[in-house]
């Protein structure tokens, strides 16, 4: 079976699929062919304002046991860490300021301030995530082997934990990203090289050891007297951010509308179908500049999707494109306010922590609703989302 | 540990420890308090909060700002570069640096002989200034944007510098030196030196210009050689003379034989000089500085994994990593393309590759140069 044959792109022929293809391809030759100046001073401004955040968080908590600065530190210190993961670490990993061919902003050499591991997350996420995206039984990041997203996955009692374990997940996002790439699943039935695992966890240990030390040991020293607020001060930073992570990246294949598929499907799979598969895996949401900036730019979920490479600050005009290519070849484009989206992958998690065969979905935004009635019913059961980072 | 691009020894996590850099760790002290402080910007290090402040406060990137753009004739330019912090190594008279330059978004990286004297006595080991000349290349985008677009203040990355082109100290007692157009730059460097140390052999020099007006820095070649009686310049301006091809260099300097030489030119001058000497057996007596690489061997090639990409291709023996990985549609860190800058570098994780130019072998965990190097059997690179 082929992506194609897909319900809702069953009426695209093969012509269609290639043409699409082409068209998609054309917008990526279009960007590629006009990053220059502009964008550049986009990533160094980010970057910029992220360590600036960083420097006046970390002064500021120096007196963390007067309230207002508490509150301001904290506040500095999770916008510059969110901004950090998301719209410079997440984005540079994935190559898209390599063309400015600058050492210091480039996939090779960028460490980012969690504590997963650079190299362990480009194997996980770029490749493992972004080619098998929503595979089941490829995408590793399906529930990180915690959490029912999907009824195929069969029920067992052990899922009625399900609230507790996503309400854990979402607190320790950081630390269940850092696990990710180990594939506990693949250790458990020793298919994986024990010196892989070995050397993994040695770099986990690493960057864990710096990240600890920092956050939790270094600063709270520096503050001297004020040692217990400045680390508390810390924690609430690193939990904001990482439930701030958390439900970006579950609004991003999980609300109603985002389709998953399955080994079979990936077989013979041409670069359209490959276009379309990305297309129907991911959901969008809305929002200000602000909010998307905030985001690491994955409110443009599909976008990112179909072009991991290009730069985020060319995604809104990337949208506009891809949505009217969607109109022009009948296929949903899944989006909806950020409130919405996430309370679709809520209610998905709550259902599936019970023995119910699907999840069927609440009314979809109006460009769901194009998909007939019907279309939905028939896929609510694979319809329904599954963990995956961004 | 991953290493980093351009600067294979610097820690990539920013503890210190691994900042086994000679130019960062020169001063141990210094090394120390940055590990310290590295402990507190990780994953980031110092440098990278430091040069928001000053541009020059950074050893991760070398960092230079141009202080001044001296226009030397119609289509070439002095450029005055201040260097950044890691710059604590000097140079020989005659090597070369690497320059980045940002436009349109990217770095762009080319190779110049640096032009100026190294400080001597006092001055050496300080920050100094140095100097490259640069020539506007018709088609040479960058080239004409160094000699015509640079404002003073421009912040521009910088390479160490290198090369085997040097003079030793004390210089042979008999030199010739035969330079052409832009080749006079390394030899500028080394007539500086040789006038501010004072040790002027007895040196004949023939320079070659298309015409007069186009001849760098003559004045100075001039006086140079009226302080110094050991000093003979011969200038040829083709419009004038025709071309100062190898035939009639026993003419113009009938003792060349007896001569050790340096010679720095267009490339058909520098192959034609090769072939002569060569001829007269006197190879080891020749010193010649070429802008491109000449590459010579191959490689067996192999299957090459670009492993952070998970991209892989067959690729023969005679193309290099950089554009087995372009053509897998890799965004792979480039620069000169002709081994100089080291941007390119990507550790190799797996099985050996082959520099092209020399035949040397690298193992694993080795920083490769991409531009310069093929499969030498099945490999893994980490990009």
């Amino acid at each position: 079976m082929a992506i194609s044959d897909v319900t809702t792109f069953a009426h695209l022929s093969e012509t269609d699929v290639e043409a699409l293809g082409r068209e998609l391809d054309a917008i990526r030759r279009d960007i590629e062919e006009s990053r220059g100046d502009h964008d550049a001073a986009y990533i160094t401004r980010i970057i910029s304002i992220q360590r600036r955040l960083m420097v006046a968080a970390r002064l500021t908590l120096l007196a963390s046991s007067f309230p207002p600065a508490w509150v301001a530190g904290t506040a500095m210190l999770a916008a510059g860490k969110i901004l950090e993961n998301m719209e410079i670490g997440h984005n540079v990993m994935h190559g898209q300021w390599d063309w400015m061919n600058d050492p210091e902003i480039h996939s090779g050499t960028w460490e980012w301030d969690t504590i997963c591991p650079a190299d362990q997350w480009k194997h996980s996420h770029n490749f493992v995530h972004h080619t098998f995206t929503n595979v089941i039984g490829k995408d590793n990041d399906v529930g990180y082997g915690i959490l029912r997203v999907t009824s195929d996955q069969k029920w067992h009692p052990v899922h009625l934990g399900q609230p507790v374990y996503n309400a854990l997940l979402a607190l320790l996002f950081e630390w269940g990203v850092a696990l990710n790439d180990l594939d506990i699943e693949a250790i458990s039935k020793r298919e994986k090289d024990p010196n892989e695992t070995k050397r993994q966890l040695k770099g986990i240990w690493r960057k864990m050891r710096r990240q600890v030390g920092k956050d939790y040991i270094i600063f709270p020293m520096l503050s001297g007297p004020n040692f217990l607020t400045t680390l508390s001060a810390n924690v609430t930073a690193n939990l904001v951010r990482n439930l701030w992570a958390y439900m970006i990246i579950f609004c991003g294949h999980f609300p109603d509308g985002a389709e998953k598929f399955t080994k079979e499907e990936l077989e013979d799979e041409s670069k359209g179908e490959w276009y379309l598969r990305q297309l129907l895996g991911s959901a969008n949401f809305e929002g200000s500049r602000l909010l998307h900036v905030m985001a690491g730019s994955l409110g443009y979920q599909i976008e990112h999707h179909l072009f991991p490479d290009l730069p985020s600050n060319r995604y809104p005009e990337i949208a506009e494109r891809v949505r009217a290519l969607c109109e022009k070849y009948d296929v949903p484009y899944t989006i909806g306010p950020l409130y919405r989206q996430y309370g679709q992958v809520l209610r998905t998690i709550l259902r599936l922590s019970l023995p119910t065969k699907s999840v069927s979905p609440v009314q979809g935004p109006p460009e769901l609703r194009r998909a007939t009635s019907e279309e939905l019913r028939t896929h609510a059961g694979t319809m329904a989302p599954q963990a995956a980072v961004s | 540990m991953r290493a980093r691009l351009i600067e294979p020894g610097v820690d990539a996590y920013g503890d210190g420890a691994g900042a086994t850099n000679p130019a960062v760790n020169a001063g141990s002290n210094a090394g120390i308090v940055r590990g310290l402080v590295a402990r507190m910007t990780t994953p980031l290090l110092p440098d990278d909060y430091l040069h928001m402040m000053n541009p020059l406060w950074s050893a991760r990137a070398l960092r230079g700002k141009i202080i001044e753009v001296i226009p030397e004739t119609e289509d070439a330019a002095t450029l005055v570069i201040k260097p950044g912090w890691g710059w604590n190594v000097s140079y020989q008279a005659g090597q070369y640096v690497g320059i980045g330059v940002h436009l349109g978004g990217k770095w762009h990286w080319r190779s110049y002989s640096i032009s100026s004297a190294p400080a001597t006595g006092e001055a050496r080991g300080r920050r100094k200034e140095l100097t490259i000349t640069v020539k506007a290349m018709p088609e040479g985008f960058l080239s004409e944007h160094l000699v015509r677009g640079l404002e003073p203040g421009t912040i521009v990355r910088l390479a160490l510098p290198q090369g085997e082109f040097v003079l030793p100290d004390p210089p042979p007692a008999k030199v010739l030196f035969w330079t052409g157009g832009s080749g006079i730059t390394p030899v500028m460097s080394m007539l500086r030196t040789l006038d501010r140390r004072g040790t002027m052999p007895d040196l004949v020099h023939i320079h070659s210009a298309h015409t007069l007006v186009s001849a760098i820095f003559r004045d100075e070649r001039l006086a140079l050689a009226e302080r110094h009686a050991g000093l003979q310049l011969i200038e040829n301006f083709d419009d004038q003379h025709g071309l100062l091809d190898v035939g009639r260099l026993t003419d113009v300097c009938p003792d060349w034989m007896s001569r050790e030489a340096w010679v720095c030119g267009p490339a058909p001058m520098l192959a034609a000089a090769e072939k002569q000497w060569e001829k007269s057996r006197l190879t080891e007596k020749l010193h010649l500085e070429r802008f491109s690489a000449v590459l010579t061997t191959s490689a067996q090639g192999g299957h090459v994994v670009f492993a952070a990409s998970g991209k892989a291709a067959d690729v023969d023996g005679a193309t290099t990593l950089l554009e087995a990985g372009e053509a897998a549609g890799i965004q792979m860190p480039f620069g000169c393309r002709m081994g100089i800058c080291h941007t390119c570098i990507v550790p190799l994780k797996k099985g050996v590759v082959k520099d092209l130019r020399n035949g040397t072998e690298y193992q694993e965990n080795a920083g490769v140069q991409t531009c310069i190097t093929a499969a030498a059997g099945d490999c893994v690179l980490e990009i």
